[in-house]
């Protein structure tokens, strides 16, 4: 019998040790920008909960941020009223996330990719607008205020240099990192990839589909609650723009950007997209946008797979 | 002895039109039965009906004497129905072993597994590697689906089928726009299929056709026009004039 060829095994190859280096490495070699490196961290893990979403099992979606917002609100909260320990905070932010991507999940399995788009962009207005109305809860347009975290194991305090932040982020990065790339992984991940492929084809083997993207949708939403509760800690504030349409948008261009279903597309995405933002914010500050519209507009056209994917394709050249 | 498969008055429209009226059937267990019909003959319709890929506008669908019409297609798929289709309809960005690996692992009902990586799946991989060898895909496993030539495509159509293990299995012209050397390959794989598997499959080549099925069906303007043995079909003279296009051959 033909020795199987590869499949998904989850193993680590060496080269991915360099990401995770280059961030710690970062936290010493560029001390002022700790605070901006979490910020990172919390985009990028936004970003892999929408790849398990979208790069996965391919359900579009333009209202990502209802869940970044209600993890962000659910940490917010809990700290606002006295309960500053992080790590249940964060438990708390996902379970809640989730039970809101759980409910919304059964309106966009079904549909069509132009239904999703409209399902997904009109429950993030809605969110947007109820937490912009009960001000007595969330603060309104002012924010809430209030938020007084707990120190990280009783130790070490949120400071306004971010150090702790810098270590908190990146460490719950990596850990749901780990637990996403093992999903993808697995049977469950390859039969998301199936999915996306041909979701017409998988009932005829006998899979049940939406109960599938249920699952992946609730899944994504309870990481984008995490990023959300990340993000609550560590500036101790929880503004509306945690729930806005333009955080639904920036974190699907920096998924494309990196390149969607690959799971490091997601941390290079976020990293391009930020670093970009702020390079061209400085060089350009009126038009900045125009040549960040540009540069997507060129990512898509020339580099297909986003920046990994042109990565892949241009090994594959090389090595032929 | 309870049929394998069953229809009675199976029945649908599409808006006025209806592709498909009154159709009652009983595929007998273990049998090889041809279904037969001119374009638009309601075929493919007829297999949609029946995999639960389509609902009914009126009758029902039995499988080993239970009624599975309301059911979804996925969990006739559980009960031993499986199909094929026409236009090749894979998973082109997965590998051929990949396909078949998740195919079993749906037949296990293991395919929400996330705590294990599919490459220590073994049981299931070996069990694909000697399916894929049946089919002389093994050479193929490592590739991508869309990279195969079609006539690869329609074997791995196949595999997908057979890695679910049907007790019924429906094929779709499975044998549709491969050369004759190839499509040769795909039927005797499904001769070698056990005996105790029913197959309805729907086929354009009569030889193909009289050569392994036990019994034809022919549907025309999507009602059932003859149903017998293949030399009963032969010599049936509405067939020949509304099929064959002729009453003298």
């Amino acid at each position: 019998m033909s020795r199987a060829p590869a499949l998904p095994s989850g193993r680590w190859h060496a080269a991915e040790a360099i990401p995770w280096l280059l961030a710690i490495a970062c936290f010493f070699l560029f001390p002022g920008y700790r605070v901006l490196a979490s910020h990172v961290f919390i985009a990028a893990l936004f970003a892999l909960s929408l790849d398990l979403v979208l790069g996965y099992a391919g359900i579009l979606t333009l209202g990502h941020a209802a869940f970044f917002g209600l993890g962000a609100y659910t940490a917010g909260l809990l700290a606002a009223h006295g309960w500053g320990e992080p790590f249940s905070g964060l438990a708390l932010a996902a379970a809640v996330a989730a039970l809101g991507g759980l409910a919304v999940s059964f309106l966009v399995v079904r549909g069509t990719d132009l239904a999703r788009l409209m399902v997904t962009l009109g429950v993030g207005l809605l969110l947007y607008e109820a937490a912009n109305r009960a001000a007595w809860l969330t603060g309104g347009v002012d924010g809430l205020s209030g938020v007084a975290m707990g120190k990280l194991f009783g130790v070490f305090p949120f400071d306004l240099f971010g150090n702790a932040a810098y270590a908190y982020t990146l460490a719950v990065l990596f850990a749901l990192f780990v637990f996403t790339r093992r999903v993808a992984a697995s049977p469950f991940g390859l039969s998301l990839r199936a999915i996306r492929e041909n979701r017409a084809r998988m009932p005829a083997l006998g899979a049940p589909v939406e109960r599938r993207l249920v699952a992946a949708f609730t899944l994504g939403a309870a990481i984008a609650g995490v990023a959300g509760a990340l993000l609550a800690q560590t500036t101790q504030f929880v503004g509306l723009d945690t729930l806005a349409f333009h955080r639904s948008a920036d974190v699907l261009v920096m998924l494309v950007l990196g390149g969607a279903g690959r799971l490091y597309g997601a941390l290079v995405g976020t990293a391009v997209f930020m670093v970009a933002q702020d390079r061209l914010a400085g060089i350009d500050p009126v038009y900045w946008q125009f040549w960040l519209g540009l540069l997507l507009v060129a990512i898509v056209f020339v580099a297909r797979g986003g920046i990994l994917g042109a990565a892949d394709a241009l090994r594959r050249r090389l090595r032929r | 002895m309870t049929p394998a498969l069953r229809t009675e008055h199976l029945t649908r429209r599409f808006g006025a039109l209806e592709a498909l009226g009154d159709v009652s059937l009983a595929i007998a267990s273990g049998a090889r039965h041809a279904l037969i019909g001119p374009n638009g003959a309601g075929k493919t319709t007829l297999v949609n009906l029946l995999a639960g890929s389509l609902a009914p506008s009126a009758g029902e669908v039995y499988l080993a004497g239970e009624r599975i019409t309301p059911l979804a297609q996925y969990r006739r798929v559980k009960r031993g129905l499986v199909r094929t289709f026409q236009v090749s309809s894979l998973f082109g960005g997965l590998t051929v072993l990949e396909s078949v690996v998740l195919a079993i692992l749906e037949r296990e009902g293991r395919a929400a597994l996330w705590r294990r990586p599919v490459a220590r799946c073994t049981v299931e991989i070996d069990e694909a590697m000697a399916l894929l060898g049946e089919l002389r895909l093994a050479d193929d496993a490592g590739r991508r689906a869309s990279a195969l030539a079609y006539g690869r495509q329609r074997l791995l159509e196949i595999a997908l089928a057979l890695a679910s293990r049907p007790r019924v299995l429906l094929l779709d012209e499975p044998a549709a726009g491969i050369p004759a050397a190839q499509s040769a390959e795909v039927f005797r794989a499904i001769a070698a299929l056990p005996a105790a598997v029913t197959v309805l499959f729907i086929e354009h080549d009569m030889e193909l056709v009289f050569r392994f099925a036990e019994r034809i069906t022919v549907l025309a303007g999507g009602r059932v026009l003859a149903e017998g043995a293949p030399e009963e079909i032969a010599r049936d003279r509405a067939v020949r004039e509304v099929y064959l296009g002729t009453a003298d051959a």
